[in-house]
């Protein structure tokens, strides 16, 4: 996998791992043409499709659009999986996700990427794993951020977004 | 100091948090900018704080805004401070940061070695994790030549969390520092075979992905993939393990073989789509690689194809994708298993997803045949009228034209049909293609003789209607079609029936509005018509006409004379002077016709786009050399003009032209829209009011309809006013201009009455008329073959690296000196003997012994004995001077035995003839294939040493069955004899112990890991081979392989293998099984086959070799009887068959 994108509905960009190495510019060009690519298309359309000499995988969960690029002999399917595990990873981990949790807890999203996926590749296939890394993880981390984490999602502006649906 | 904390958590406690930066952001969608920027202030501040948690807080909306799209690299240097933090909450965060801002150009990274390196081993798995992580994302090269031996060493941590991290981060340092792949690459083999299930996934990631930018490195990893793909039951691992396949059969065809069987079982049992989808390319690949057909082949495709079917039936959306592009695939090689479902693609034109139907627009490509093209087009051009959005149409168009024009026109039968398929195609609203189109009418005209008189008509046609084309300046692209009707008239005049009114047409006032370079060609054939009028009214007592003629291009040329592009204006005045004196002789009453048709005498060939490339340079000719003495440089700028004169010359001089224009028109563009903007009594357009005028699909339909209406003397004209009826409106005006021209095109009634019947019938037919495809012009000897290179930049390439060659110590992994203490684990002691800081001396000899069996160097194997005395007296030099070695890298490198190396490539071998469809073992009963077999393999690129092994087994049948040999393998054997004689057999049969141990010279040899089968039994009808190995999982059991092949020309089935258990050593048998039943075995033999099964036995303890009694019980079937059969075997458990074959490596 090349990279993996996450964006709104709106086209804000939520979350971004780049698994090869490119300058600030190329990314946000990158990022910009692929938001408009797949916003455009219709929500009847198939999750894939070429763009340049990569292959884009997406799937949208509710307002946010997983987006991932892999290369021509990549398997679509497993992509697809891939984006769907980590969406399950994230509603396990903060308990029915929502876009504002990615939001306010952008870089616990990260944690949980980097324990599901190395250098593009799945490095885990087991949730249960993958859950317990980031507990262990987040048990050596002082407290301090989870008391702002329920605060946050308490008070968090406006009404919550719909969970995402997951359909297993 | 006290007052200094204290203070520090009291800022902190009015600083903001990420959570509070994010919500801030929120509330300030107006001026977000403008909040930024204050908030980036604050960082600031923030930043120049010793309070290490102020600062990661800092950090942490850094990394945030950096998302968001703000510069935020001039923070690098803090986040390496927060990255240095002692404590994990502030590491995680820094490192996170690190991996998200920081890429190779980051100054600082080259700092955070030490630091990395420490965290690596820390005693804390998570700052380790955390900073494999990191690492992962912005290693540079520097970065992976530094850490590649700390990394190397956590591949054999205790923790499988660590170690699976540091496998998958191999293969970012492998890219970033190749050296380090091949020190590398033992160990990473190593954990192909780890307990952990997480890091075997991770080392078949790895080694997938290595191996699939060069597979013929890791050929030798086949059998090792093969058992853990007969194993393994995660999809994930599945997945790799059946891709890297993929990419190794094309250069193992016999890998190919083996493979089919259990890829087609996956394809039956998996409920996987994902895995289902892998197998099936899998398989195509295979199938593309085995291209000649075994029998079975053909039922493999059709499962593929019966696959693919459902999943383009599915309704799901991605599943019809994939499969429409995995059936594209099949379809290059096995077109006609495509073709049956032509049906279903056809629908899938009409879906509604475009990348669907995209999809199927590639695979139209490849269906097509003499019979369906009409009708394929037919349903294409309905779908050109449908599409919305031109990018879709543009790609019908193109699709169109390919499917037509694909290998040299093959499939038309009717030239007359596509000729007006491409006039149709001109009326696509604002294509970009106009130039395609163009040069397939140009193309067709020129090479098919016999069309000309029908095209010239149609493109007389096209250059009357011509303001059809024009009008609308939308549809400039279009514009180019002109181009090639003004050529085809032109240079095929004397097929024109009207050449006057032609003449007329290209001569109107309009055409001035046209670009340069389709002007430029109107004039030039304008000339040509010329003659051929004057030509045509020679002789003619009245010579009115002619004269007429003659008054007309001096009436209308002025206006391209006074034509702002070079190349018109030149023309124009050349032909308006000859005009004008011939219009003189005309007046004279002098003949003039000959003359001027003599200007344009001679037939223009064709010529392949690649001639010029492939015209040889002459000897002596250096192109580069002055001809005459250099010209100053004011003097060649003013001669470039003068040398315009080439077709495509105007085209490029009008582009430079427009460019220098635009940037000046987009200024004063801009200028006046600023104007406009400010002036009130400016009526601005809305864009609505301009789509009005715009949209002219409406407005064009009547235009069309009355022009046709009028000139209905022109013959030809395709009725495509109206999409819908395209097709069949065609074949009607076909059929009525035909009636017309019954008299003098006899030949055309009988196919007509055909088309009458439909486009089906029609296409039954032979070719229209006799078609002569002029084949384009090459010079000699040349071929239009492409020879291209890969791209010099791919970052895979420099992966490509021989893996099985001995590790030289120049190779060996930089290693820091003072390394801080690590705990050790086993394997970590292990570690450390790799490290070249020992004795030389004994780490020359030690490398020796256990190199063996995983390095192979084939180039290698003919120079074995040569070697082989060189490696004795070099051991003793290395011996008596171990400081000497040091240096002597090279000799040292020569020095370890490359008798090994054969002995991994007879191996693979091995494992590939031991195939369930071996091909020795086919060879008994099937000698046409055996002969398929033998060349394939030796068609294999690089196997060329090996083949002397790899004939053996054959050979050996041979013996035995020489009648049914046939003569062509005898003489291949022959030529192999020679090479073979210092090699023996791996199958004799007698030898028992030694037989399957491949007989390579070497003694000290350890056992190869894989494929270490010994004799169990045999008789005349079935041998028994068997391998005992241990388990991983569950100390306490024991795998025993068994391969049994077919030695009789019988069928054997119902086998019963059956083993008397002793206290120590039990045959697992199913549950509710008595402790004497026996297991049957789960397949059956045909003659020659041999195949494989594994028995589990559970062993108390692995001191007590053991010699277990057991019976195989079978039935033979030949066709007048079937008999029943044993086999009485003794299974041998020695103490060391426990042993856990993992390899060690120094």
């Amino acid at each position: 996998m090349q990279f993996m994108l996450l964006f709104s509905r709106q086209g804000k960009l939520r979350l971004q791992k780049w698994y090869v190495p490119l300058s600030d510019k190329e990314k946000k060009k990158i990022t910009r043409e692929l938001v408009q690519t797949v916003l455009a298309r219709k929500p009847k359309m198939c999750s894939f499709l070429e763009w340049r000499d990569l292959k884009i995988v997406y799937k949208r969960y509710a307002s946010l659009y997983f987006c991932c690029a892999i290369e021509d002999q990549d398997n679509e399917l497993i992509t697809l999986e891939i984006i769907h595990r980590y969406v399950e990873l994230l509603d396990k981990y903060f308990g029915s996700v929502c876009e504002l949790d990615i939001i306010f807890n952008f870089e616990k999203a990260y944690f949980i990427l980097d324990e599901f996926l190395l250098g593009g590749e799945a490095q885990e296939t087991s949730k249960k794993n993958v859950l317990k890394a980031i507990e262990q993880a987040d048990l050596l981390q002082e407290v301090s951020t989870e008391v702002y984490y329920h605060h946050c999602k308490a008070t968090a502006i406006g009404v919550h977004h719909r969970v995402f649906g997951l359909s297993l | 100091m006290a007052l200094k904390i204290v203070k520090g958590s009291i800022d902190r406690m009015f600083d903001k948090n990420l959570q509070d930066l994010v919500r801030g952001i929120r509330n300030h969608k107006e001026d977000e900018a403008k909040y930024i920027s204050t908030c980036i202030d604050e960082i600031k501040q923030e930043l120049k704080q010793d309070n290490i948690a102020v600062k990661a807080n800092a950090v942490c909306k850094l990394t945030y805004l950096q998302m968001l799209g703000y510069d935020v690299s001039w923070a690098a240097f803090n986040i390496v401070e927060v990255m240095s933090s002692s404590k994990f909450t502030y590491k995680r965060i820094g490192y996170l940061a690190a991996s998200q801002c920081f890429h190779e150009g980051t100054d600082v990274i080259m700092l955070t070695t030490n630091q990395i390196r420490k965290d690596l081993s820390s005693p804390h798995q998570y700052d380790t994790g955390v900073a494999l992580t990191g690492l992962s994302c912005f290693v540079t090269p520097d970065l992976a030549r530094d850490l590649a031996n700390d990394i190397m060493t956590l591949m054999s941590h205790t923790k499988p969390y660590i170690r699976k991290k540091a496998v998958l981060i191999m293969y970012k340092v492998f890219l970033k520092y190749p050296e380090s792949l091949r020190p590398a690459f033992p160990r990473l083999k190593e954990k192909l075979e780890d307990p952990d299930p997480g890091v075997q996934s991770a080392a078949v990631n790895v080694i997938c992905e290595l191996a699939r930018r060069n597979p013929k490195n890791y050929l030798s990893l086949a059998p090792l993939f093969f058992k853990l793909m007969t194993s393994s039951t995660n999809n994930w691992v599945l997945i790799k393990i059946i891709k890297l396949f993929g990419a190794l059969t094309p250069l193992e065809p016999r890998l190919g073989k083996k493979l089919i069987e259990p890829l087609t079982n996956l394809i039956h049992s998996t409920s996987a789509m994902s895995l289902l989808y892998e197998c099936v390319n899998t398989v195509i690949a295979v199938l593309i690689s085995l291209s000649s057909g075994m029998p079975n082949h053909s039922a493999s495709i059709q499962l593929c194809v019966q696959k693919l079917r459902i999943l383009i039936e599915d309704s799901d959306q991605n599943l019809k994708y994939l499969g429409l592009l995995a059936m594209s695939k099949i379809l290059k090689t096995h077109p006609k298993s495509v073709q049956s479902h032509k049906d279903l693609i056809l629908q899938c034109l009409d879906d509604k997803d475009e990348s669907i139907r995209l999809r199927a627009l590639d695979l139209l490509y490849g269906m097509v045949s003499k019979k369906n093209l009409m009708e394929i087009v037919k349903k294409l051009m309905l779908h050109v009228d449908k599409a919305e959005g031109t990018t879709y149409r543009d790609e019908l168009l193109t699709k169109i034209i390919d499917i037509c024009s694909q290998s040299n026109y093959q499939y038309i039968t009717n030239f007359e049909w596509y000729i007006s398929i491409l006039v149709e195609l001109t009326r696509l609203e604002g294509t970009r293609h106009g130039h395609l189109i163009a040069s397939q009418m140009l193309d067709v005209a020129i090479r098919v003789k016999a069309i000309r008189g029908f095209a010239v008509a149609q493109m007389a046609t096209l250059l009357d209607n011509a303001h059809l084309l024009t009008g609308n300046t939308q549809r400039n692209g279009i514009c180019e079609v002109l181009y090639a009707a003004a050529w085809i008239c032109g240079e095929f005049s004397e097929h024109l029936e009207d050449p006057m009114q032609t003449l007329e047409a290209m001569l109107r006032p309009k055409v001035a509005t046209l670009p340069g370079h389709i002007q430029a060609v109107y004039v030039q054939n304008a000339a040509k018509l010329f003659a051929t009028v004057l030509r045509k009214h020679e002789g003619e007592t009245d010579s009115h006409a002619a004269q007429e003629t003659s008054q007309l291009l001096i009436d209308r040329l002025p206006l391209f004379v006074q034509s702002a592009n070079l190349e018109v204006q030149e023309r124009a005045s050349c032909i308006l002077q000859l005009v004008k004196y011939i219009q003189k002789l005309q007046q004279k009453k002098v003949e003039v016709a000959e003359e001027v048709t003599a200007l344009f005498a001679g037939e223009l060939n064709p010529v392949a786009p690649k001639a010029q490339k492939k015209v040889p340079v002459p000897e002596g000719l250096d192109l580069d050399a002055w001809i005459n003495k250099p010209p100053s440089e004011s003097e060649s700028e003013d001669e470039k003009p003068k040398a315009v004169f080439a077709k495509e010359e105007p085209k490029h001089s009008r582009s430079r032209h427009t460019e220098v224009d635009e940037k000046e028109l987009a200024r004063r563009r801009e200028a006046r829209k600023r104007e406009q903007a400010n002036n009130p009594f400016y009526i601005k357009a809305s864009p609505s009011s301009q789509k009005v005028y715009d949209a002219p699909g409406v407005e064009h339909i009547p235009v069309v309809q009355i022009d046709l209406s009028v000139p209905l003397k022109v013959p030809g004209m395709p009725m495509s006013d109206q999409y819908l009826k395209l097709e069949e409106e065609r074949r009607q005006k076909e059929k009525a201009e035909r009636k017309k021209e019954k008299k003098k095109k006899r030949e055309k009634r009988g196919k007509e009455r055909k088309a009458d019947s439909g486009p089906e019938s029609e296409e039954d037919i032979a070719p229209a008329h006799q078609v002569d495809i002029v084949t384009e012009e090459m010079p000699e000897n040349a071929l239009p073959s492409d020879d291209d290179d890969k791209d010099p930049n791919d970052p895979h390439k420099a992966l490509d690296i021989d893996l099985d060659k001995p590790l030289a110590d120049s190779e060996k992994l930089p290693v820091r000196t003072h390394r801080p203490e690590v705990l050790k684990s086993p394997a970590e002691d292990r570690v450390n003997e790799s490290i070249p800081q020992e004795t030389k001396k004994r780490s020359g000899k030690e490398k020796k012994e256990k190199k063996k069996g995983k390095e192979k160097d084939r180039k290698r194997s003919k120079e074995e004995k040569k070697k082989k005395k060189h490696k004795e007296v070099e051991e003793e030099l290395l011996e008596s001077h171990p400081e000497e070695a040091v240096q002597s890298e090279e000799t040292k490198e020569a020095a370890t035995p490359p008798t090994s190396t054969s002995a991994e490539a007879s191996e693979l071998d091995f494992w590939l003839c031991s195939a369930p469809v071996p091909p020795a073992a086919q060879e008994e009963t099937a000698p046409s294939s055996a002969a398929a077999v033998d060349t394939s393999s030796a068609a294999a690129p690089e196997s060329e040493p090996d083949e002397p092994k790899d004939a053996e087994p054959e050979d050996t049948k041979s013996s035995k069955h020489k009648k049914k040999k046939q003569k062509k393998e005898k003489e291949e054997k022959e030529k192999k004899k020679k090479k073979r004689h210092h090699h023996h057999h791996h199958h004799s049969n007698a030898g028992g112990e030694d037989s399957v141990q491949n007989g390579t010279v070497e003694e000290e040899e350890p056992l190869p890991p894989m494929s270490n089968y010994f004799l169990l039994a045999e008789n005349s009808y079935i041998k028994m081979v068997y391998d005992i190995q241990g388990n991983h999982q569950d100390e306490s059991k024991v795998v025993v392989s068994v391969i049994f092949e077919n030695k009789s020309d019988s069928f054997l089935k119902s086998m019963e293998f059956n083993v008397l258990d002793s206290l120590n050593s039990k045959l697992q048998r199913p549950e509710g099984a008595g402790a004497h039943d026996s297991l049957t075995v789960p397949f059956q033999l045909p003659p020659g086959i041999s195949n494989e099964a594994h028995f589990v036995f559970s062993v108390q303890s692995i001191v007590m070799p053991q010699k277990l009694k057991g019976t195989l019980t079978f039935i033979v079937k030949s066709d007048e009887s079937s008999t029943h059969e044993k086999l009485d075997f003794k299974l041998h458990f020695t103490c060391t068959s426990y042993l856990i074959t993992t390899p060690c490596y120094l």
